[in-house]
């Protein structure tokens, strides 16, 4: 046998091994059951009904999606007092998405969303300051500035934005996924997109790709049942997204349990990882806001639906729940997390407050790559404004 | 037989153009499509080519790009007039709003500009919109007719009662003057009226014309101005390379080359993507008017 076949019939025993077996000699571990079993399409078996965990990844777990919470709540504010300008999209409700994909991804591995985009920014590690001053358009935000709430990106993480056009993150993850492939990393890549964006005909293009040419890709579909206002039944001949494909296989997750999305996101990644193809994830999620900022979200859905959600389902107090029952942290330390947290992203806004706006050159940078000789004009176009190299 | 349908229109869409109408025309009329540009726009060549009037509604001009493939305009020309999607009318609005950035506020009208068998229309105000749309949907051929979405809120406008149409093809004169010939269109106007009355205050006399139908557009109105006056300012937001600007410019250089006093000026957006917080820079305001 050569090497690469050992080491790869290697790494495909150790990759089929649960981690469990590892993890459950580790004194501090913790199982946590998931209730909803996973659906399936194309698949003999699905991902484990149990996750082994710790009490550390349970404390960042929940100030994770405690911080997208408090974060999202204050860009609430913040547009409404037009501090933010433009579009935004919030997250929250959805929280269990992002962290439990996060919790089974590494940095290695790259991520594509679409515009709601605020909470898997900092699932891929961009701090609240960036996130706010992106928002409101300063020179401090991740994008400098120019990009804005549906522009949010993260070179050194793979984190890939961000993108407004509905559909898009199919095709260009299939781009990712196939540079993954061709530089032999073994690495995932993940393209997000919701209901709405689910019967777009690029969609369809990218997973014929993806099929026939085996890309580690995975489609995660963030299904919160509404594409701004329309709900799926009434866009969608088909409502779920998982199997919507007959050469893909796919899994339904329930989207408000992190440690689901967390068992399925590992499936997910190790099919693809063994040479399997592509794979479709449907977590059937909920966003409590409306589809913008200027959509109050009460005018297609009743509040009851929204408020019961929030009782029934909420993330983050499935968690605390979960916390408290295994003794991981009482109820008076939630509380001072909580308040350290709150106190973190308000900082974090008032910083990023006071932060400059880009600099008038900004303007007419990074349209071309060493913006080749172009002479931009002012309104006069006798008047050259800038030249640049 | 005549169907409007798009994202959203049913309960009014998201800038309640569309309100009240399934109520009174009921939804096998007035219906939502899911969101599906291409197949959207295709669905209305297939409803035209049957001989009815497709009204399709693109939420924001710059979702059009996918649809723009379904070749509408070279339908009549490649059937040898077998068939034709006269009939279909797309409606999209366009252009900056103060908030939008980048794939809110596009101006694409250049772009459909270069498609012979389309026409493009845009309206300045209410009661101008009401009379081109009637004519837009009731022509012949396929339109494209891009509403500015500032003027949503900001237009205020005495429109009649009943059914009348503008006639598409003819540029308006707005303004009379003398000395120099403004060119613009939809909520670049009022930008331009503005203009106009800093400039009266210096002596010079402004001629402003609403140019209303790009393609295929009033050629004589404008050349018989510039004829008069001898200058030509054309403005437009869309970047200025390529823009439709540079047509206008271009043709009446060509039809008044020996009457003109000075170059033709362009006054519009800056060759940039739009840019959200650069907005008051990128626009073409009202500050430079340029005389000989």
């Amino acid at each position: 046998m050569t090497r690469s076949t050992v080491g790869s019939l290697a790494r495909r025993l150790f990759a089929s091994q649960p981690r469990q077996a590892a993890a459950a000699q580790a004194p501090d571990a913790i199982n946590v059951e998931i209730p909803v079993p996973f659906q399936l399409h194309l698949l003999q078996e699905g991902p484990a009904r149990e996750s082994v965990t710790s009490r550390e990844e349970l404390v960042k777990m929940y100030r994770d999606m405690f911080r997208i919470r408090r974060m999202e709540i204050t860009a609430d504010k913040l547009f409404k007092s037009q501090l933010v300008r433009g579009f935004c999209h919030l997250y929250d409700g959805q929280e269990a998405v992002t962290i439990g994909m996060e919790a089974a991804l590494t940095y290695e591995d790259t991520v594509i969303t679409a515009y709601r985009d605020h909470a898997t920014f900092l699932g891929r590690g961009g701090t609240v300051h960036e996130c706010f001053a992106e928002l409101m358009g300063r020179s401090t935000g991740c994008a400098r500035g120019k990009g804005g709430s549906m522009h949010l990106y993260k070179p050194s993480n793979n984190f890939y934005g961000g993108w407004g056009i509905v559909g898009t993150t199919g095709p260009l993850g299939a781009g990712l996924a196939f540079a993954n492939k061709y530089e032999k990393k073994n690495n995932v890549a993940m393209a997000i997109y919701g209901d709405g964006a689910g019967n777009q005909g690029q969609l369809f293009e990218a997973k014929n790709m993806a099929g026939l040419w085996d890309l580690p890709l995975i489609f995660l579909v963030e299904n919160n049942h509404y594409g701004m206002g329309t709900a799926e039944w009434r866009a969608s001949k088909k409502t779920t997204f998982y199997d919507r494909v007959s050469y893909i296989p796919g899994i339904k997750v329930d989207g408000m349990d992190a440690f689901a999305v967390k068992e399925a996101t590992r499936f997910a990644k190790e099919h693809c990882l063994s040479g399997k193809g592509p794979i479709v994830l449907e977590a059937d999620t909920y966003r409590y806001h409306g589809h913008s900022m200027s959509d109050p979200g009460s005018t297609y859905r009743t509040r009851n639906e929204i408020q019961g959600v929030r009782q029934e389902r909420d993330p983050i107090e499935r968690i605390k729940k979960l916390m408290i029952k295994e003794n991981v942290m009482r109820e008076e330390e939630f509380k001072a997390v909580d308040k350290e947290i709150k106190q973190e992203v308000d900082d974090a806004a008032a910083k990023a407050k006071d932060d400059p706006n880009p600099g008038e050159e900004e303007l007419f940078m990074n349209i071309y790559k060493n913006d080749s000789g172009l002479k931009t004009y002012g309104c006069d176009r006798n008047m050259v404004r800038v030249q640049l190299p | 037989r005549a169907y409007v349908f798009g994202e959203d229109v049913k309960f009014g869409g998201v800038f309640r153009c569309t309100s009240g109408l399934a109520d009174a025309f009921g939804t096998h009329r007035v219906f939502n499509t899911p969101l599906c540009e291409q197949g959207l726009v295709g669905f209305g060549i297939g409803l035209a080519a049957m001989g009815n009037r497709a009204i399709a509604e693109i939420q924001f001009a710059d979702y059009i790009f996918p649809a723009f493939d379904q070749a509408t305009a070279k339908f009549r020309y490649r059937s040898g007039n077998a068939f034709n999607c006269g009939g279909l009318t797309v409606r999209s609005p366009y252009g900056a709003v103060g908030h939008g950035g980048h794939y809110h506020s596009q101006s694409p009208e250049a772009f459909f500009c270069h498609v012979p068998g389309l026409k493009v229309v845009i309206p300045r105000n209410p009661s101008q919109a009401k009379g081109l749309l009637l004519a837009s949907i009731r022509d012949p051929n396929p339109v494209i007719f891009f509403e500015p979405k500032w003027l949503y809120r900001l237009s205020v406008d005495e429109v009649p009662e009943g059914d009348y149409m503008l006639p598409l093809s003819n540029a308006e004169v707005i303004r009379e003057g003398t000395d120099i010939t403004l060119v613009a269109w939809g909520a670049q106007l009022a930008v331009m009226q503005q203009a106009c009355a800093e400039a009266e205050k210096e002596g010079i006399s402004c001629e402003l014309i609403d140019l209303r139908t790009l393609i295929p557009w009033d050629k004589e109105l404008v050349e018989a101005s510039v004829n008069k006056t001898g200058k030509l300012i054309v403005s437009h937001e869309a970047p200025v390379t390529g823009g439709f600007g540079a047509e206008i410019a271009a043709t009446i250089a060509e039809r008044c080359f020996l009457r003109l006093e000075a170059p033709i000026a362009r006054v519009c957006g800056l060759d940039t993507p739009f840019p959200l917080v650069f907005e008051p820079f990128y626009m073409p305001t009202a500050n430079k008017v340029s005389t000989a």
